[in-house]
């Protein structure tokens, strides 16, 4: 497989359909590594002709801006829109929530106006264009899938249903935690939370999460974004049930599942 | 006599108006003292959310059952202001039952459909009181509500149950001077629920009767004038604010974050040197987030005063739900606290005299603020459309911006990201690694 950047497509003085926009966990973070594996062999796979900024992506700046570094934040988007627009840049596919909602709604007041799309509702649209097949049966068939909305991508852009309905296609039995969908509760590490420890309090967020998890008796826990990987898979260690619960990201799974 | 009841009712109401616009105008005069922003983009879209949010409460049928007993309440609420235009054209004619000739047939329809309502809010608020005060619901025993928001809110619902009661009382007393032919009292028609209970005067002389029917009236109206006056003071302006907040509520995304057109300027000269030639010099040095309400914007202030003390935003966040100080609902009642100090301030000195205070630290602390996982469960909640969140996120760039207040791992971060343009210490050259690693 080869995993072209946009620079060697300018260098053809080629375009390519997508920016595969990876982000810093995506590319820095051991266990965020697989996701943007995972991912990048599906639309390899799926015969979708992307590019990655490579070593020219920068942060967005999101967790500056969050934290209140609004200088840095604008060093940093002022830079990739630069480089974006550069390269004509139109449409950019990004596996982080965080990314995909600052790309998307904080980026086109700077001049850097392009269409986003999270991941999860890529693969939506690649199912239903039938260019994902699923095995027959699959890994995951009859056991229990519960799904973990993220905040940037729910609360945050209204996105709860394009993850499900990705999940449906795996043949197994969804189960929603006791809070979901608008209701869901945080993993703990938004608001550049990630980068900190958590203030004083009775217990961590990503406990709490965890545990809520688990008690819905699933063996998979599908995540959408690096950050909540990680402090899930921390919650759920937290329980002890890290042997019987995977947390796993919803493109590993359908790369896990694809023909 | 007449003419004197006429008169007292005349002045008691002009007071109440008076006193009540007064305070208005403060709240107001308050609201402004926000910076300026622009919100008057799609008026379609605001009215749209006026209709969904403010009268059609569709945030409240979040939680069905609470929903429908809200419903009743404040259904009642705006109904029975019909009722009380009646009462109060009577106070200044001295008339009786004055809409009776103009409606006819249609008059004991209208009556009885209030006083149905009227039973379904003192129901509605005796449930509320048992939730607050017997059932002790978590986000209401919480410490953000000690003192008197806690006082507050019982009163509203005393007060309501008392006005109800005063009407339903009054009509029953009317009814049994109706069925006894009493001149002065107009033949209505049947009323629903005193009609059927005006038996339990059948043996009351006619002289206690009017002086309980008139009592009733009186209490009734001064009551409903007190409490108009009450308002503004109270958790309970939400009644009318909801509204005006409704239609100024943001049609951002709620992940969106409001930009620095200030701070955008600033690095893009940095960035691009030779544009600085052709810029006009900045005026005086500029301010980053928001260290007082005069920082804030005046949706925020608003925000503050339609706050409804509710606490769905508290029992929502993630921070306040693992012990952290955070609490959104807390955040709101500082900060129309801090704008009601001010606002008396002012009245006081003619304008805003330094009081060596700051939304920020002596209402607000750092802990709080840096609890935040800005997760938009808050914003989410809120019936009214607050966004607690957007006040928490101006106040910490006050703290990095002008402060450079930040936790030790966040300066590491921050410092990272310039300098590794990643939040984590890898080098650069290391961002493709996984790329190369499947390459081979």
């Amino acid at each position: 497989m080869q995993i072209k950047t946009m620079a060697t497509y300018a260098a053809n003085g080629e375009t390519p359909e997508i920016l595969f926009w990876v982000g810093c966990a995506g590319s820095f973070d051991q266990r965020a590594q697989k996701i943007t594996k995972a991912f990048a062999t599906i639309l390899d796979k799926t015969g979708v002709q992307f590019a990655i900024l490579g070593k020219e992506e920068s942060c967005t700046g999101d967790p500056a801006r969050r934290a209140g570094n609004e200088f840095i934040f604008q060093m940093m988007a002022q830079n990739n829109i630069q480089l974006l627009n550069m390269y004509g840049v139109k449409k950019i596919v990004t596996a982080c929530p965080h990314c995909f909602n600052i790309l998307k709604n904080e980026y086109p007041a700077l001049g850097g106006n392009y269409e986003v799309i999270h991941h999860t509702t890529f693969l939506q649209s690649l199912i239903d264009e039938g260019k994902i097949k699923m095995k027959e049966g699959g890994v995951f068939k009859g056991k229990k899938i519960t799904y973990h909305d993220s905040c940037y991508l729910g609360r945050g852009n209204n996105i709860y249903e394009a993850p499900r309905k990705v999940l449906e296609t795996l043949d197994a039995e969804l189960v929603e935690m006791k809070r979901c969908r608008s209701k869901g509760l945080c993993c703990g590490a938004g608001g550049a939370q990630m980068f900190k420890e958590e203030e004083k309090g009775t217990t961590r967020i990503n406990f709490e999460r965890g545990h809520e998890a688990v008690d819905t008796g699933a063996s998979v826990i599908a995540a959408n974004c690096p950050f909540c990987m990680t402090m899930l898979t921390d919650g759920v260690k937290e329980t002890g049930k890290e042997d019987e619960v995977k947390v796993l990201d919803i493109a590993e799974l359908i790369a896990m599942n694809m023909e | 006599m007449r003419i004197v009841q006429e008169l007292l009712f005349i002045i008691a109401f002009g007071m109440a108006v008076y006193l009540f616009s007064t305070k208005v105008r403060q709240i107001r005069r308050n609201i402004l003292l926000g910076r300026d922003k622009d919100l008057n983009d799609h008026p379609d879209l605001r009215w749209k959310n006026v209709l969904l949010l403010a009268f059609g409460q569709k945030k409240m049928f979040r939680n069905p059952l609470v929903a429908v007993l809200h419903f009743f309440v404040y259904a009642g609420f705006i109904i029975i202001n019909l009722e009380i235009l009646e009462i109060i054209l009577d106070g200044i004619l001295g008339t009786h039952r004055l809409f009776v000739p103009v409606l006819g047939g249609l008059y004991p329809v209208l009556i009885s459909a209030f006083e149905v309502l009227a039973v379904l809010v003192t129901l509605g608020c005796a449930i509320f009181l048992v939730r607050r005060n017997i059932l002790k619901l978590r986000r209401f025993v919480s410490k953000d509500l000690n003192g008197w928001p806690r006082s507050d809110a019982n009163y509203i619902l005393l007060t309501e149950i008392v006005l109800m009661l005063l009407f339903l009382t009054m009509n029953t007393a009317d009814q049994q001077m109706q069925l006894r032919g009493s001149e002065h009292y107009i033949a209505t028609g049947n009323f629903l629920v005193s009609g059927s209970l005006a038996s339990i005067f059948n043996h009351t002389p006619d002289g206690t009767l009017i002086a309980i029917e008139r009592t009733c009236w009186w209490l009734h109206i001064l009551g409903i004038l007190a409490f108009l006056n009450y308002l503004p003071y109270s958790k309970h302006l939400h009644i009318i604010l909801a509204f005006p907040n409704a239609y100024y509520a943001s049609l951002e995304p709620a992940g969106e974050m409001e930009n620095m057109p200030a701070v955008q300027k600033e690095v893009q000269l940095m960035l691009q040197p030779e544009l600085a030639a052709s810029e006009p010099a900045p005026e005086g040095m500029p301010k980053f987030g928001a260290k007082d309400v005069f920082d804030l914007t005046w949706k925020n202030l608003l925000d503050a005063y339609s706050c409804t003390e509710c606490g769905r935003c508290s029992a929502a966040c993630p921070a306040n739900l693992t012990g952290k100080a955070l609490s959104p609902r807390k955040i709101m009642m500082d900060t129309r606290d801090r704008a009601e100090e001010i606002g008396r301030n002012i009245n006081k000195n003619g304008a805003f005299t330094d009081d060596g205070k700051t939304l920020l630290r002596d209402y607000i602390s750092e802990e709080e603020l840096r609890a935040c996982t800005t997760c938009n469960a808050c914003v989410q909640e809120c019936p009214v459309s607050i966004s607690p969140l957007d006040i928490i996120l101006q106040l910490r760039r006050h703290l990095v911006m002008e402060e450079s207040s930040a936790p030790a791992e966040w300066t590491g971060m921050f410092s990272n990201i310039e300098n590794n343009m990643a939040p984590w210490k890898f080098s650069m050259d290391d961002r493709d690694k996984w790329a190369t690693e499947m390459n081979q």
